[in-house]
């Protein structure tokens, strides 16, 4: 009898041991994924703005003007180019969705390095991408590396 | 009871079959004058000139030179644009598109896209771009002319308002108005391009004028 009591109490305790362990890493999660909704809604708002016009608002693209932003792995392998894109602009010739582009896209240099981060997070989990987070530091830093 | 409300069904229904079936007109737009004309007896009478779109002269995409000729007896969609325009011009063709896939192939329908960038959109630039929007069809004109016929035309006759202007992003400011032509080459409407909303209106209403008699 007293044996199964002290069994019971050494359940309480660990469930109660594991609950806040789980709660504690729920509370992260959530800063994180705070983080994050709000990068994608502004970023939502920046795309709206900006961007549908030429890219669509499923990110289709228009017809040979304008490429889609529906290929996850150029968007993934141009990753660090990305930021260059926006801020300087871009005109040379790029394969997306297996179909060569070249036409101008504007620079848009009135973006802060936040708003770049913000539309990137949008464009990179949306229209089928899902790449998680990418922060306003990382922008800083790939910009140091466009070419010129 | 139940006999009394099935009446009123059939009477509602009725009513919105008389009112479907009334015909719609489409208003006609612009200054008109009264024209006092006599007919064969004597008598006189009155006729409405409406104001109608003047003959051009254009180059096109193929550089072929057009004229209304191009446009006789049929209904079209004019518009004013230019090929680097980096903000409404890309939104207004996406939905210009929308309507000629709707009317694809009816041969009673054009389109008719006229350049304000006069130095840079020649008619190789033109057809460029209809080639990368995927509409280089007879049914879509691109057009290129002078600056003074061109922007006379979309000030005075169809209404739109175009303009060189250093300051503005790409060197020029013009509306998005899509402005729709009936076969007398009067304005029967003006919808804005960069309205989804607007653009399925101005759909809905070239079946209406095509239908007109
Ligand atoms: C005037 C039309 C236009 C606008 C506005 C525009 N783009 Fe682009 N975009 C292009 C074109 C054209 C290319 C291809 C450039 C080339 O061929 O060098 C491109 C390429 C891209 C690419 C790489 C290729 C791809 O499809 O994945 C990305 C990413 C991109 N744009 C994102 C954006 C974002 C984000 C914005 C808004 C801040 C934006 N674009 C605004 C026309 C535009």
């Amino acid at each position: 009898m007293k044996g199964k009591n002290i069994g019971f109490r050494k359940a309480i305790v660990y469930s109660l041991f594991i609950g806040s362990i789980a709660m504690a890493f729920h509370a992260c999660q959530s800063a994180g994924e705070i983080e994050m909704a709000k990068y994608m809604s502004n970023g939502k708002d920046l795309y709206q703005a900006r961007c549908q016009n030429c890219h669509g608002k499923d990110g289709e693209g228009l017809g040979e003007l304008a490429p889609p932003l529906t290929d996850t792995i150029f968007l993934k392998s141009n990753k660090t180019k990305l930021a260059c894109f926006i801020k300087n602009g871009v005109n040379e010739p790029m394969q997306v969705n297996g179909k060569i582009y070249q036409e101008k896209m504007p620079a848009f240099k009135d973006l802060h390095d936040i708003d770049i981060a913000q539309v990137i997070v949008y464009i990179t989990n949306t229209f089928g991408n899902k790449q998680g987070m990418y922060t306003y530091e990382q922008v800083a830093n790939d910009l140091k590396n466009c070419r010129k | 009871m139940k006999k009394i409300l099935s009446y009123l069904y059939a009477a509602c229904l009725a009513v919105l079959a008389v009112s479907c079936t009334q015909e719609k007109k489409l208003p006609i737009y612009g200054d008109r004058e009264a024209k006092i004309t006599k007919d064969a007896n004597g008598n006189e009478k009155i006729d409405t000139i409406y104001k109608t779109i003047p003959n051009f002269k254009f180059l096109n995409q193929d550089s072929i030179e057009i004229t209304q000729d191009t446009f006789k007896d049929k209904i079209y969609v004019a518009d004013f644009f230019f090929t680097s325009c980096s903000t409404i011009c890309p939104i207004m063709h996406r939905n210009m598109k929308t309507l000629f896939d709707a009317y694809k192939d009816n041969n009673d329908i054009m389109f008719l896209s006229h350049t304000i960038d006069f130095k840079y959109d020649k008619p190789s630039v033109l057809k460029k771009y209809a080639q990368k929007l995927g509409v280089d069809v007879p049914q879509w004109q691109f057009v290129w002319g002078d600056k003074k016929d061109v922007y006379t035309l979309a000030e005075k006759d169809y209404l739109v308002a175009v303009q060189e202007d250093n300051a503005a992003t790409d060197g020029y400011v013009h509306q998005g108005w899509l402005v729709l032509i009936d076969k007398h080459k009067r304005i029967r409407g003006a919808y804005d391009g960069t309205k989804p909303e607007e653009v399925e209106k101005l759909k809905n209403d070239m079946g209406i004028l095509l239908a007109e008699k």
